[in-house]
């Protein structure tokens, strides 16, 4: 597997600009003869399809959805980080480059990044053009919060909603193409394979959700938009639908995966509440702006918390980390959470969380003010927990959330397979090992707006341009592929159904490359995942048929996949033998219980190459230069 | 707490439906309805049956994707709340519970609880959008938008998608989707341009597709999860026919 970032010459604040001008160009004339397929319609794949379909390009996008707009994309909740400089507090796009790379533990590609804060810019001018309500000021301008950890004001938001706002405007500027006839819509269809025809991605094979048809679908190049992988522990702040089954047949046709052990665990969500849920409900970090973190002093403490004393709280963040507070990084605020119920200080029925307190700052704001930041959220919480926040501290415990690893990428966001675009959280590239608050939104749009639509013409302008169509027998043969999988399932007939072995699964990964590892769960975990695969294939029960809407069959083909990559993601975890961001080796700790990281032996991105299933992974690696944010180790103190 | 349920299944849109009673034993409070009927169809399936398909995704109440009738009202008993955000807290002990799909002319079912709402897709093609190409936009505070416009702007863009507006209108009308949308636009300066034509073409489309006609009953407005205002009807109204008086064509 050949690694070649193709990072563009000169100065890093330069090397955009001199890419575009290099990058070749499709004729005008000639965009509607290529045919390019999009794989999911959130941020990355909704805004790249609509671009590509702007520019004259013939596109084919595909959701497993009823509609593009209900991608996962809608649920962020804080904002989007952009090096506006609108507050005048000394934001800049070298700052937001610099603290991207810094918050990513020094394990993401310098010039992607700077990249990214660039284009961060026009994000925010796109979307208020498309007529997106961010938050304003009295005077009419945009307003501005700082979030997660930053020390400017650089995030936009829209209330509770950013996400959504920004999907729906991406959204419709796709529903506008549609309507012009450049892009064909595909809902409700689940791409399940990915066909590579002569070393070049040349199509997918989807399955329609209703009619059960199985289809090949070609193009000149395939672009993946298809998200992270959270769901690989059965409970997460994830959609429910969240799946690795696109990327993951992408690798196992050739894209090498990279670093699958990057995870973000979320700090702030819903603690678990019982044993038969499905899904975790994530509370936007916005709240941290406000709300003061604590747990009782005294470990088994179980009075309420109004009957605890100021004195016997322990503001554990304010007091390790008096700079940062509780606005400290996501990796941070989530592994002390979790020290903190482990010494059993956790609180709530399941003494499985630590306390959000707003009771400061509804005394200093008013209650009208802390309401105006966060009624939504405050509302969502009482509908879920039946507590009310204003009265009662909330109750918050980390949670899986997202993805920073991914698909490989170069520059260009092209996969290892010629052709094969990965863009968004489907993709590894610009949040190294943790990912900063409001800095996925971005990426996703500039990845979706502004690169793909540009790299992939130039990869289309050099590339051989030679029709194809669904009758090829390379395209046959994965159609033949996917039909024997799927009458495999539904063959087995066994006794146990889809979600029991994936929440065994979850709970495996949870305990073993979870918050924190260490090499022997992790030893553990890679024995224990192969046996649970050959339960899954002897012993699940998928009832129904294939030709019907079977959300049993749906759920089935993407639990088969996570039992393949949780095994990758294992040996990620292990080989990288060294803490940074979010993934907290126990044996790498530094005397202040900080990360340690170990830049001799791992600055690089780990990529992997498939095998075969059950076989071990190929393990390359594309090394990381800093040239420009000296390799330190973070502090937030 | 143990309950008994009554779930509409349809194998498929062409075939005919019923009403099938479930047992629900072992309900807890802290579930969610979507929780329960995720334990139901586990208890279906390993008794060798076919789990009730519904539509469902983020559970967090803003993709839009899940949505029934319960008891009779659409998203069930609490206001702004959708079916995933309804616990079962609100319920008690021996409750029986009817589970409907959407049931209106443009949402065919799909089965059971599923149905097809592809019509508000193709509303918001016809217009439900400010037409600017990618790259092409000024300098995001250049134009300064009084923050109660945009705040009513945003409030109008609230609206998820879900169709229980439709399902609860006595005429299966989207006037509510469809003005949401078109006051959204309204609101924001970027928007003036193309507005008046968006409300004739999203209006036209909206009847082409065989959602009813609104007669200001104001159930959409009960119903809606995230309380869209039937304000925005009149508003999209007073557009439409100001588009009819001055001429302005359809697309």
């Amino acid at each position: 597997m050949q690694l070649d970032a193709k990072i563009p010459s000169g100065p890093i604040a330069e090397k955009w600009t001199r890419h575009q001008f290099d990058m070749k160009l499709v004729n005008p004339a000639n965009k509607r003869k290529y045919k390019v397929i999009v794989v999911g319609t959130g941020l990355a794949g909704g805004a790249a399809a609509a671009t590509m379909g702007e520019l004259g390009y013939n596109v084919e996008a595909f959701t497993f959805h009823d509609s593009p707009r209900r991608a996962h994309s809608i649920a962020a909740q804080g904002g989007i980080n952009a090096a506006k400089n609108y507050q005048g507090d000394g934001d800049s796009v070298y700052r937001l480059f610099y603290d991207t790379v810094k918050g990513g533990d020094f394990r993401s590609r310098e010039a992607n990044v700077h990249r990214l804060a660039e284009l961060s810019l026009n994000i925010i001018d796109q979307a208020v053009a498309q007529g997106v309500p961010f938050a304003r000021e009295y005077g009419g301008l945009l307003a501005n919060r700082s979030f997660g950890g930053a020390q400017v004001s650089r995030t936009f938001y829209a209330r509770g909603q950013t996400g959504q706002q920004l999907l729906l405007g991406a959204y419709q500027a796709l529903e506008r193409q549609i309507a012009a006839g450049t892009v064909t819509m595909h809902n409700r269809a689940e791409m399940l394979d990915l066909i590579v025809v002569d070393g070049r991605a040349r199509g997918i094979v989807t399955r329609h959700m209703v009619t059960g048809k199985i289809e090949a679908h070609m193009a000149d190049a395939v672009m993946l938009g298809t998200g992270g992988y959270s769901n690989v522990f059965f409970l997460s702040t994830n959609a429910m639908g969240c799946n690795v089954t696109s990327a993951w047949r992408a690798h196992k046709r050739g894209a090498g995966f990279a670093n699958p052990c990057f995870t973000q665990i979320h700090p702030t969500c819903i603690p678990q509440s019982g044993e038969y849920q499905s899904k975790l409900t994530l509370m936007s970090e916005s709240l941290r702006n406000d709300g003061r973190i604590w747990v009782p002093a005294k470990a088994g403490d179980t009075r309420p918390a109004a009957q605890i004393p100021e004195a016997e709280r322990d503001y554990y963040l304010e007091r390790i980390y008096p700079s940062f507070g509780n606005l400290s990084p996501r990796d941070i605020a989530s592994r002390r959470a979790k020290e903190m119920v482990d010494a059993g200080h956790g609180i709530g029925p399941m003494r499985n969380g630590v306390f959000l307190d707003f009771a400061d700052a509804i005394e200093r704001l008013g209650r009208d003010v802390v309401s105006e930041r966060y009624g939504n959220l405050f509302e969502m919480y009482a509908k879920i927990t039946g507590e009310n926040p204003y009265e009662v501290p909330m109750r918050i415990y980390p949670a899986p959330h997202y993805t920073m690893g991914g698909l490989w990428v170069d520059y260009n966001l092209e996969t290892t397979v010629p052709g094969l675009f990965s863009i968004g959280e489907a993709n590894f590239s610009d949040h190294g090992a943790n990912r900063l608050g409001a800095s996925a939104l971005m990426q996703g749009l500039a990845d979706g707006y502004f690169i793909a639509p540009l790299t992939v013409g130039n990869y289309l302008a050099a590339a051989p341009r030679e029709p194809m169509d669904a009758e090829h027998p390379a395209a046959q043969a994965v159609v033949r592929e996917v039909e024997e999988t799927q009458a495999r399932l539904l063959g087995i007939q066994g006794s146990r159904t889809v979600d029991s072995i994936h929440m065994e699964l979850g709970r495996i990964m949870w305990d073993h490359c979870g918050m924190a590892r260490n090499a022997e769960g992790l030893r553990k975990a890679l024995e224990e995942i192969p046996r649970l695969r050959q339960e899954f294939w002897e012993n699940v029960r998928v009832p129904g048929s294939a030709a019907t809407l079977n959300q049993s069959l749906e759920k089935a083909g993407r639990v088969a996949d996570f039992l393949e990559f949780a095994e990758t993601m294992c040996h990620d975890a292990l080989t990288r033998d060294e803490s940074c961001g979010g993934h907290f080796r126990e044996e790498h700790v530094t005397e202040d219980g900080e990360a340690r990281r170990d830049d001799e032996n791992f600055a690089h991105a780990a990529v992997w190459e498939f095998r075969g299933v059950g076989e071990a992974p190929i393990r390359h690696q594309e090394p990381l230069t800093f040239d420009h944010v000296p390799l330190s180790q973070r502090s937030y103190k | 707490m143990d309950l008994t349920l009554h779930v509409w299944r349809q194998e498929t849109s062409s075939a005919s439906g019923s009403f099938q009673t479930y047992k629900a034993a072992g309900v807890s409070d802290s579930m969610s309805f979507l929780d329960m009927l995720d334990l139901v169809n586990e208890r279906i399936t390993r008794d060798g049956g076919d789990p009730i398909a519904f539509e469902h995704d983020c559970r967090e109440g803003i993709c839009g994707s899940c949505g029934m009738v319960i008891n009779g009202i659409a998203h069930g008993p609490h206001k702004m709340t959708t079916a995933c955000q309804l616990h079962m807290r609100s319920f008690s002990d021996g409750d029986e519970i009817w589970i409907e799909p959407w049931r209106a002319k443009a949402f065919p079912v799909l089965k059971d609880l599923v149905v097809e709402r592809a019509a508000f897709d193709r509303i918001i093609q016809a217009g439900g959008y400010i037409s600017v190409r990618t790259g092409s936009a000024p300098d995001a505070n250049a134009i300064a938008v009084p923050k109660p416009d945009a705040d009513l702007a945003f409030d109008a863009a609230a609206c998820i998608g879900c169709g229980a507006c439709v399902a609860a209108c006595p005429n299966a009308s989207a006037m509510l989707f469809t003005a949401a949308k078109a006051a959204h636009l309204s609101y924001v300066p970027q928007g003036q341009t193309e507005r008046l034509g968006r409300a004739a073409a999203m209006v036209m489309t909206h009847d082409e597709e065989g959602f009813g006609n609104c007669t200001n009953h104001g159930a959409c407005q009960e119903v809606c999860p995230k309380g869209i205002s039937v304000n925005y009807i009149s508003r999209l109204n007073r557009d439409l026919l100001k588009a009819t008086l001055t001429g302005i064509s359809v697309g």
